[in-house]
């Protein structure tokens, strides 16, 4: 008699072939067949805030299906790179999805996206940075739906408590430090900013540094500009004037604002809604970020609405999101969601609503989008683990380990 | 010892009925295998083609677009294994981070949670009042959803939360648990005055195996980590409470009471009849437990995501995100397989070591005893047949 162990490896073997077998016969390559416009079925998968923000989407969608024809089931996601990873790698994603500007080198650096840009007239109309987020090796990929921008948020209580007035809103680096100082009290901390490169960017930019150079091929992480930022924020956290939200018990810049725990923060306009919902008594102004060494500086966060490659009714898809991102879409779509629309002629009647987020549309103009490389992720992340240590850490070291990292991504 | 004769028509009977009696048994492995058959190729779809499935992408560079079974996906033999082990780089560095936090972590929550969960264990299996409701009270985090408990965490070790109110009431100044990264072994040794923190000795941090220096492998837990592994031993201490609570109702009282007659104190009965008794289901005890906490990702996820300084990363979770997060599916399991590498040696190491050297001796013995005797029977029938 033959070993019991010998037989059942034997077996295992012969059902791993056959199920191996049976699994790979029912096709796993579906190449995409497209369907007959007119009356396409198109899938969409968003993010959404909340209930307020899904409404608002729906009823612009429905108002497309009754122009178009076409239907449109929208999946509003918990996880969207989760979600949009389980289709891409099922070889049936969304037909249209929100992206981050973050993420789109990656996805599209992967085959996953459909650029189709080329195919929109009034392209002009975007502000030409958000648009540049969008593009990946001189392809523009997508449309943004909206955008944010970082600001200066003071709240007014404790700027008068501290004897300053109006004329006292910092307008450089060093005014930006003195009255950081003389707002940190015993329970008050000048300025609370989140310890990532989503908020200590901005300080590099406006020294005039970046993570990339222009067109994104090479990393100058290391270079003096991005030094000196790190260096001007180390002096002012070693000396207690700013913090980090962790450093005053907050989960979030905007949590110690309306606390009281911060009198400055620096936020995106997602800061409005949120102090409206949590501390709706909170006085605040909103200015724009000060200038550093090299001129003004802001980061900008935007999603677009992207179109999948392996999507069966593209033609479809693209017209809805252009349908989506069009003037009047996007005028209802940004209308009590907190973000900003991205067409530079809604801008004027935007204001004209909300006057008090002025700050936020200047900045568009000078706005930096998200490292815009693949597999940079990682490195970034790494990046914001390292800050956590910055007003103790050397910040030369940080940046050279940052700067070869990111060299090893890009260039492999 | 006398060898008994076999009877005549033992040997004569054998050959005659081999035939039918292999033929009965063919039919009924027929039967065997077709009752099996089902669950055999369900347990084949569903667990061994993926694994195989799974070890196929950590051979590729598949970016997670269509199936990994098509030739566009390159195959790439182990460089994603080389990327994360032998090549000096940030996923290299971000890897032995988590192995580092998750080998700190095993070393602590198993003794812990064994330990309490023993002592539980015992102490309910005494006569004390209300053990119906205690045992209900310990093994109710086990049931709970690790959703719900690692909320109430957040809230109780924020910095102005309850923990640090209590330890406040005791003049202690607690830290804001889940975001300081400072390690424990680091705080330990300045607090000793072995070295200083804040200015390690060169000798540690100049070097050290694998991309992280031995100042960065000694760190110990920290204490963003350390609030978690308290999480995880006050979940996990009840379920395995309940494990040698059965084993200890399984203690023959005869021997127990033997004990007593023997004069042997309470400390002397637990340690030589109780934990021998024990000793299977200390086994299996360590083994989930080992098991588990090298998988540890929920935690993790639901709280730091790797925060404050990556000191809570884990293998587990750095999978989870390259993955899923940034795209790089090869990489992600080619982590997963040699983390379960690394969960096979460690258990296999642990079995050896608490292996019951007597029973192991025994069964030696046994063996040796029966071969013995094979040869000698057969001497036996071959001169009873002469």
């Amino acid at each position: 008699m033959r070993s019991p162990i010998r037989r059942s490896a034997q077996a295992a073997v012969a059902v791993a072939a056959l199920s191996l077998a049976a699994a790979c016969g029912g096709g796993f390559d579906d190449t995409a067949e497209q369907q007959e416009s007119g009356s396409a079925s198109l899938t969409m998968l968003i993010a959404s805030s909340g209930d307020a923000e899904t409404q608002a989407v729906q009823d612009q969608v429905a108002a497309y299906e009754q122009e178009s024809g076409n239907t449109v089931d929208v999946q509003v996601a918990a996880d969207l790179s989760q979600e949009l990873a389980q289709g891409f790698a099922g070889g049936n994603p969304p037909d249209v999805f929100y992206l981050d500007a973050s993420r789109l080198a990656d996805q599209a650096d992967a085959g996953n996206l459909f650029p189709y840009v080329d195919q929109v007239d009034d392209v002009d109309d975007f502000y030409p940075n958000l648009i540049d987020a969008f593009t990946y090796q001189d392809t523009q990929y997508c449309l943004p739906k909206d955008f944010s921008t970082l600001a200066l948020e003071i709240n007014d209580a404790a700027w008068s408590a501290a004897g300053l007035t109006e004329a006292d809103y910092p307008t450089t680096w060093e005014q930006l430090a003195t009255v950081a100082q003389r707002l940190t009290t015993g329970t008050q901390t000048g300025l609370v900013i989140g310890d990532t490169r989503d908020r200590v960017g901005a300080f590099m930019v406006e020294a005039g540094g970046w993570f990339l150079n222009g067109d994104g091929t090479e990393a100058t992480v290391d270079s003096s500009e991005n030094l000196e930022a790190l260096q001007y924020l180390q002096t002012n956290l070693a000396a207690g004037s700013f913090r980090y939200p962790s450093g005053v018990d907050a989960g979030w810049g905007g949590e110690a604002f309306g606390t009281g725990k911060a009198a400055m923060t620096i936020e995106g306009n997602w800061l409005v809604g949120a102090m409206e919902a949590d501390y709706p008594d909170v006085g605040y102004t909103v200015v724009p970020l000060p200038e550093g060494p090299g001129g003004p500086g802001t980061l900008s966060f935007t999603n677009c609405l992207a179109v999948a490659a392996d999507s069966d009714a593209q033609d479809a898809a693209v017209d809805l999101a252009t349908y989506l991102t069009g003037a009047d879409a996007m005028t209802a779509l940004t209308q009590d969601t907190g973000v900003l629309p991205s067409r530079q002629s809604l801008a004027d009647a935007y204001l004209q609503q909300f006057p008090e987020r002025q700050a936020y549309i200047d900045g568009a103009e000078y706005a930096q989008g998200p490292v815009n490389a693949p597999g940079a992720e990682q490195v970034l992340l790494d990046f914001d683990s390292q800050l956590g240590g910055l007003a103790t850490g050397d910040p030369q070291a940080i940046l050279d380990s940052t700067q070869t990292n990111l060299e090893q991504a890009i260039g492999g | 010892m006398t060898a008994v004769p076999a009877p005549a028509g033992g040997l004569r009977t054998r050959p005659r009925r081999e035939p039918g009696r292999s033929s009965a048994r063919a039919g009924q492995g027929r039967a065997g295998w077709a009752f099996t058959a089902p669950q055999v190729v369900l347990i084949g779809l569903f667990v061994l083609v993926p694994i195989l499935m799974a070890f196929w992408v950590s051979l590729t560079d598949w970016r997670g677009r269509g199936s990994p079974f098509t030739g566009q996906v390159g195959f790439v033999g182990f460089d994603n294994y080389a990327t994360i082990l032998t090549e000096p780089g940030l996923a290299r560095q971000d890897f032995m981070t988590a192995l580092r936090n998750n080998a700190w972590y095993v070393l602590l929550v198993v003794p812990l949670q064994t330990a309490i969960a023993l002592g539980l264990a015992l102490v309910l299996n005494s006569r004390i009042r209300a053990k119906g409701f205690f045992r209900t009270a310990f093994y109710f985090p086990t049931v709970t959803s690790s959703v719900a408990i690692s909320l109430v965490f957040i809230f109780l070790f924020t910095g102005g939360g309850a923990v640090n109110g209590l330890l406040g009431l005791v003049g202690i100044d607690g830290p804001n648990w889940f975001s300081d990264s400072r390690g424990l072994v680091h705080l330990l040794g300045d607090g000793l005055g072995l070295w200083d923190a804040a200015n390690p000795p060169a000798a540690l941090t100049d070097g050290g195996p694998l991309g992280l220096s031995w100042w960065d492998w000694l760190s110990g837990p920290s204490i963003a980590l350390a609030a978690l592994i308290l999480l995880v031993v006050w979940t996990s201490a009840g379920g395995y409470m309940l494990m040698f609570l059965a084993a200890l109702q399984d203690v023959p009282n005869d021997v127990r009471e033997a004990a007593v007659m023997d004069g042997a104190n309470a400390w002397q009965r637990f340690r030589a009849v109780t934990l021998p008794a024990l000793r299977p289901t200390l086994f299996l005890v360590t083994t989930l437990g080992l098991i588990g906490t090298w998988q540890v990702f929920d935690q993790v996820y639901l709280i730091s995501q790797g925060n404050p300084a990556k000191t809570t990363l884990t293998p587990a979770y750095l999978s989870y995100t390259s993955a899923f997060e940034t795209g790089q599916w090869g990489r992600a399991a080619a982590m997963s397989f040699v983390l379960f590498a690394i969960i096979i040696v460690l258990t296999s190491l642990q079995r050896f070591l608490m292996r019951d050297k007597d029973a192991a001796a025994e069964k030696k013995a046994v063996r040796a005893a029966q071969r013995a005797r094979a040869a000698s029977s057969k001497t036996t029938f071959f001169q009873a047949g002469r």
